[in-house]
């Protein structure tokens, strides 16, 4: 038996890897291209103030879906992603109004935002609970805890900088797109880096892939799952502050149903629910897609609803024809 | 006159071809053993014939006409079923159900139970089992009651001809001797059994010809009673079997590594003790169950460990450790099934091969790349891994070369001490050789090796020295040379050592 590594199998390598991307490429390609038909207006719709519009209204399920990536890699899923950012808002909003500098009010969104996610990595390693119902108990939770502190009120703010994050027009102009627009962008990469070439970042899709191979192969699983969840809460508290920038208030009933977005753009870049598989590159994809659909039908002058039902069937699509693709592969 | 007739059946997935060349005759009222190693392909065309695979190339003819099934059920109505080794049994539903499952005569949609009931029980009736109620759920009945329901749904289908595989593997021995009535009451009734099994005891009592499948190809076939044994197990095997094994020394006055006494892990490990020298293979056979893979695991730190001693390079360690620890240690695993506790299938090879031990390939918690791919692909090479590149996902694998990749981690980790649990199960025999090279390779610079295994034939061709679990009690382990297969046997079954 002769054994190889001929140089032509690592293009097959990047060919192959780029193939599980061309799907939400394409995808993206192909939302694109039919709502600047659709519109009659495509000058409209590809407009840079278009772009703008749509890129500043991703950065929340963007921020999440970093999150969400990192978990569902490691074979998680969190359902409190909503609940999260609106809890991560008020906080933020409480901190402004309590006069703190702005960053330590940011900071300490995220820092809520790492809490809940260790809460519920706690609550996964230590009780046992299914990823499912302890975030789905969080849902609850931090949504009911975003309302007592908020006193059920939305939470109007003084205008700091905080407030600029995700606005059309950034300032200073030279920005070109919204400052939160280039941290979702700075964060994709380092997540991209951290998954890939760190020690941890294999170890989350080791875990995700198979955890009790990962534990025969002495990874402290436990730890590992309780530090993907802080992390992504992390980001979902960084998406709260996105949040209440863009309403330029703490509201304790926003994002309600955010998860299923957040969800979505994951599985739309072809992150798998079985864990141990994903991409940041394709859930931001994912994300894009969202976000000109919506777009899209809004300015068609569709209602709400019809945007639920695209969508939702966009996510069956997603996964059915990634389903296709690896039966012929 | 034959009843099913197969011609050059191919069938690929991928880049393994897992039939390369399948003919088989399976005359009308006779019981056919097909017989051949794990891999050999004898799965894959078990599948075919029920519609479960679509073959690449090749023809199948059923009573002389071309039988293409779509899939299971179509296979069910042409009159080919398939009894699968685990059985496919729905627990809740009552037997009728079951035995009607996906042909039950409905008016308009409606079931109506008695009729079930009914039909079901005049199967059950006429096969000679009055005593099976209709009406009861499948999962209050026996494990030999239970395959009666499984045979009865192919005989209510008017099957022609009942594919089994491996029916006995999960039955004691007087389940066999009612399901051999079953299946020359099938006999009689002019129904073709297509009989797969690994016992040759077995094929010799039930079976009238036999076909051999070696890597997907027909090797042999015939009459049952006009060939030996050895005749049979040297088609299977392509090559005598003793020449799979490589010479092996063992070390001279080589140091104890590992020491355990008196260690019990409830429920399965009663009692165990044994030392394991540098340079030593040291086996452990016994039957599934028995306690072998308690001991491994719970020297792992896989399962918790109720009393005993266990000391390391001669050094005391504690009893109960998390794996990490035991890795510290020098020890490495290679669990039962690598499917569930051996690889994370959606990993490349190198994320496989380097995950025990990442710090051989970076810094401060940054990863090579480079150095990752290097280390794997040396690796790759010297176990001959058959794989376009080290990025490539285990499981596009073939089960061979995902068990290298297992073992191939262990030298990765650069284990000390390995413990080895059923190291080439289910894997084809080129693989089995090159992971019994390897083992040989890593004794022979002084690791040490404990090795779990059912495969009587391994164990005497691997090992120093052997051991027996029987009931969670390990035996005295003794020099191979003072064992035989029947001695083996004998305390497996725990019918008195001495």
């Amino acid at each position: 038996m002769e054994q190889e590594l001929k140089p032509s199998a690592s293009t097959n390598r990047y060919l192959r890897r780029w193939a599980t991307l061309l799907g939400p490429f394409l995808g993206l390609a192909l939302v694109i291209a039919v709502f600047a038909v659709l519109t009659g207006t495509p000058e409209k719709f590809l407009s840079p103030f278009n772009i703008r519009v749509v890129l500043s209204q991703t950065v929340i399920v963007a921020i999440s879906a970093i999150g969400m990536t990192i978990i569902m890699i490691g074979g998680g899923i969190d359902l409190s992603v909503g609940s999260t950012i609106a809890l991560t808002g008020v906080v933020t909003a409480l901190g402004v109004n309590a006069g703190f500098d702005p960053i330590i009010a940011l900071l300490a969104g995220i820092l809520v935002g790492a809490v809940v996610g260790s809460v519920n990595g706690l609550t996964i390693t230590g009780l046992r609970v299914v990823p499912f119902i302890a975030t789905l108990g969080m849902l609850g939770v931090a949504r009911g805890a975003a309302k007592w502190i908020s006193g059920q009120e939305p939470v109007n703010t003084a205008p700091t900088w905080i407030n600029n994050l995700v606005v059309t027009f950034p300032d200073p102009p030279w920005l070109m797109l919204a400052p939160g627009v280039w941290i979702a962008l700075v964060l994709a990469i380092i997540a991209t880096i951290v998954l890939r070439n760190t020690v941890f970042g294999r170890r989350v899709f080791a875990v995700g892939s198979n955890e009790a191979a990962a534990r025969a192969c002495g990874i402290s699983t436990n730890r590992i799952r309780i530090a993907v969840y802080a992390l992504a809460g992390a980001f979902f508290g960084l998406a709260g502050v996105m949040q209440m920038s863009r309403l330029r208030q703490g509201d304790p009933t926003v994002a309600a149903g955010a998860e299923l977005d957040v969800i979505a753009a994951v599985v739309i870049g072809g992150g798998s629910l079985n864990g141990g598989q994903g991409t940041i590159l394709g859930s931001m994809i994912g994300a894009l897609i969202m976000a000109f659909l919506r777009n899209g039908c809004q300015q068609m002058g569709w209602p709400n609803f019809i945007q639920e039902i695209i969508i939702g069937t966009i996510i069956v699509a997603a996964v059915a024809v990634d389903q296709l693709r690896r039966k012929q592969l | 006159m034959s009843i099913l007739e197969l011609r050059e059946i191919t069938k690929n997935f991928g880049a393994t071809a897992a039939l390369a060349g399948v003919s088989l005759n399976v005359a009308k009222g006779e019981v056919h053993a097909l017989i051949g190693e794990n891999g050999a392909g004898k799965s894959t065309l078990m599948n075919v014939l029920s519609g479960a695979i679509r073959p690449d190339t090749g023809s199948i003819l059923l009573k002389g006409r071309k039988y293409e099934p779509t899939n299971t059920l179509d296979a069910r109505k042409n009159g080919i079923t398939l009894i699968h080794q685990e059985l496919m049994l729905a627990p809740h539903l009552s037997v009728a159900e079951n035995i009607l499952m996906g042909m039950e005569k409905t008016r308009f949609g409606w079931l109506d139970p008695r009729k079930l009931n009914e039909l079901a029980g005049k199967v059950l009736v006429d096969f000679g089992h009055p005593d099976i109620q209709p009406s009861v759920p499948v999962g209050k009945l026996s494990v030999s009651a239970q395959q009666v329901v499984e045979i009865c749904r192919a005989i209510a289908a008017r099957s022609e001809v009942i594919l089994m595989d491996e029916p006995t593997s999960s039955l004691p021995r007087r389940d066999v001797e009612r399901l051999f009535e079953q299946i020359k009451k099938l006999k009689a009734a002019g129904i073709s059994v297509v009989y797969i099994s690994h016992f040759l005891e077995e094929i010799r009592e039930i079976a009238d010809s036999f076909t051999v499948l070696r890597d997907g190809v027909t090797v042999d076939s015939g009459k049952i009673t006009d060939v030996t044994d050895a005749f049979l197990i040297s088609k299977m095997v392509g090559r005598d079997v003793n020449d799979l094994f490589p010479q092996r020394e063992a070390l001279k006055d080589a140091q104890t590594v590992l020491s355990v006494q008196n260690m019990s892990a409830p429920p399965m490990l009663e009692s165990a003790s044994f030392e394991l020298r540098r340079g030593e293979v040291f086996g452990i056979a016994g039957l599934m169950g028995s306690g072998r893979s308690s001991l491994i695991r719970a020297l792992f730190g896989l399962e918790k460990a109720d009393s005993g001693t266990v000391s390391i390079e001669g050094k005391p360690a504690r009893l109960n450790a998390v794996p990490g620890n035991r890795i510290t240690n020098g020890l490495g695993y290679v669990s039962e099934d690598r499917k569930i506790e051996g690889l994370g299938l959606t990993l490349s090879i190198a994320d496989n091969i380097t995950l025990t031990r990442y710090s051989a390939c970076s810094k401060f918690g940054w990863l090579s790349r480079n150095k990752q791919d290097r280390q794997a692909a040396d690796l790759i090479d010297d176990l001959t891994i058959k794989a376009p590149d080290t990025r490539q996902s285990v499981s596009q694998l073939s089960g061979g070369n995902q068990q290298k990749v297992t073992i191939a981690r262990l030298i990765h980790q650069d284990a000390e001490i390995l413990l080895l649990d059923e190291p080439t199960r289910g894997i084809d025999i080129g693989s089995k050789a090159q992971i019994y090279q390897t083992i040989a390779e890593l004794a022979a610079k002084g690791k040490a090796i404990l090795m779990v295994s059912s495969y009587l034939p391994e164990l005497f061709g691997m090992c120093d020295k052997l051991a027996v679990m029987s009931r969670g009690r390990l035996s005295a382990p003794r020099p191979i040379a003072e064992w035989t297969p029947e001695l083996v046997m004998q305390a497996s079954i725990g019918a008195g050592t001495r």
